[in-house]
């Protein structure tokens, strides 16, 4: 019963594609640091991903997409995270983006953004120092 | 301003939400909203689902789920699955199957890790199931990998077990008899579209069976239904004999709410007191400077543990055991 906080984290699958590797990995990756990772599955919709979030009480929404959908399905996630008080939560994407897209995604309130290469210990020391467990 | 108590009992998600994960995290404000709560719980049917790894639990969670909203009920749904002993962390991946819920606000499904600190488990699931309760739910649904110790006690703190196993799990069945056979209130043979079905099926009725002091006349006898959860089929009927168990329960208990059978208020309370003695005794004994000193004196020799062990006690104890 260690007074502790244990970092939580979604990893979310919005969108269309059929592709779940990528989630998986990361998923992998983020128990191997510590964080308890709360998976979805496919094809989720900003809605389902929202409702979800807030009842896992996470700490951080991951998005990966290889759809082309980013620009549409990541910014209405932030936006409904803020309709429904969960503005604390931190999201970021993973997935391949033209550079126009990252910025336009970052203005819209995704934190941060991660394309295919980026090294797995990379997003791992990101999220260990701009995701903090919620409520101190 | 509204207390946290009176939001849960609101059925306020994001308040629920946030208290199950102080309860998680082991914070020390949670015990007063506890308190709070405590009067307004003992009204859910608190049903533990367990079974080996894959052999279906969450989807037949799932396929409940649905049943029970088309009736119009409550769901609240704790899937719990083990963190990893190597980094502390886990992967909670019941959800995917259940996620088809997730708008619909009569449901509740929180994933929680076992965490794996003494007697944890059991302790934040149990309060876990009373948030829920007097969030208002009128099922809720616990979902663990049956394999050790702390995931039978969850199981125990629910008023109906149920075993899910698959066909031809010959050995695994021998395990189960070991283990977990006799707390199981009915069992599931899911993926029953399978060979095998039907001799797995006699071989739980023989163990069943063999046990004739604890199914006499008038006790619960535990039935043994097929399903196909992916498909959709048995499970109807597999809640049937839910209800059925409920009603059997209450009757047994003269009706009285059946969270204060003396049985279950024993085993809280004895749960409470031990997760305080580890919390508040052990976590500061392992950490004294005789506790390092007996730890000395077995390494060189010049005491045995069990000598050693007294001596830590005594001050706690106030007496020397021979
Ligand atoms: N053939 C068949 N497959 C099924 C049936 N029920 C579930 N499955 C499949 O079995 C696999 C495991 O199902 P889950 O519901 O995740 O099993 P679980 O027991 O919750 O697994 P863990 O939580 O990992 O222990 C999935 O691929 C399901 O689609 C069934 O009746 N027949
Ligand atoms: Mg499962």
């Amino acid at each position: 019963m260690a007074n502790k906080r244990v970092l939580r984290v979604m990893v979310a699958k919005p969108g269309l594609d059929g592709h779940d590797r990528g989630a998986r990995i990361i998923a992998r990756a983020f128990r191997d640091a510590g964080f308890e990772v709360i998976y979805t599955g496919l094809h989720q919709s900003p809605e389902e991903i929202v409702e979800a979030a807030i009842q896992e009480d996470v700490d951080m929404i991951g998005l990966s997409s290889l759809a082309g959908a980013h620009n549409y399905l990541f910014p209405r996630t932030v936006e409904l995270l803020r309709e429904k008080g969960g503005d604390d939560i931190v999201v970021c994407g993973g997935g391949i983006f033209p550079d126009n897209d990252i910025s336009e995604l970052k203005a819209s309130g995704i934190k941060e953004v991660f394309t295919p290469g980026t090294p797995l210990t990379e997003i791992i020391e990101w999220v260990q120092e701009n995701v903090k467990p919620r409520g101190g | 301003m509204t207390s946290v108590a009176e939001k849960v009992k609101a059925g306020d998600v994001r308040t629920v939400a946030r208290l199950i994960r102080d309860i998680d995290d082991g914070m020390p404000g949670v015990k007063k909203t506890l308190k709070e709560l405590y009067p307004y719980t003992g009204r859910a049917h608190v049903i533990g689902i367990t079974g080996s790894p894959g052999v279906g639990k969450s989807t037949l969670v799932d396929q409940m789920i649905n049943h029970l909203r088309k009736k119009g009920k409550t769901v609240g749904t704790l899937a719990i699955d083990p963190t990893s002993p190597f980094s502390g962390g886990a992967i909670l991946g019941d959800r995917v199957r259940m996620q088809r819920h997730a708008m619909d606000q009569g449901v509740y499904i929180r994933s929680m890790a076992t965490r794996g600190h003494f007697g944890g488990l059991t302790h934040s699931t149990r309060s876990a199931i009373d948030v829920l309760d007097a969030m208002g739910k009128d099922y809720i649904i616990v979902e663990t990998v049956g394999v050790g110790q702390d995931e039978v006690d969850v199981v125990k703190a629910a008023h109906t077990t149920i075993i899910v196993l698959v066909p031809g799990m010959g050995d695994d069945i021998q395990a189960i008899k070991a283990g977990i056979l006799e707390i199981g209130d009915i069992f599931v043979i899911n993926k029953s579209e399978r060979e095998g079905t039907d001799k797995t099926l006699s071989d739980i009725r023989a163990m069943i069976e063999m046990d004739p002091d604890k199914y006499a006349k008038g006790k619960w006898k535990p039935p043994i239904l097929k399903t196909e959860a992916v498909f959709d089929k048995g499970v109807s009927e597999f809640l049937e004999e839910i209800d059925k168990h409920w009603e059997y329960l209450k009757e047994s208990c003269d009706g009285k709410a059946l969270r204060k059978t003396r049985k279950k208020v024993r085993d809280e309370l004895a749960e409470l007191i031990k997760n305080r003695f580890i919390k508040d005794i052990l976590n500061n004994l392992i950490k004294s400077k005789e506790f390092d000193k007996a730890v000395d004196s077995i390494l060189n020799g010049t005491i045995d543990p069990y000598t050693a062990c007294d001596n830590v006690m005594l001050p706690i104890l106030g007496t020397r055991k021979k």
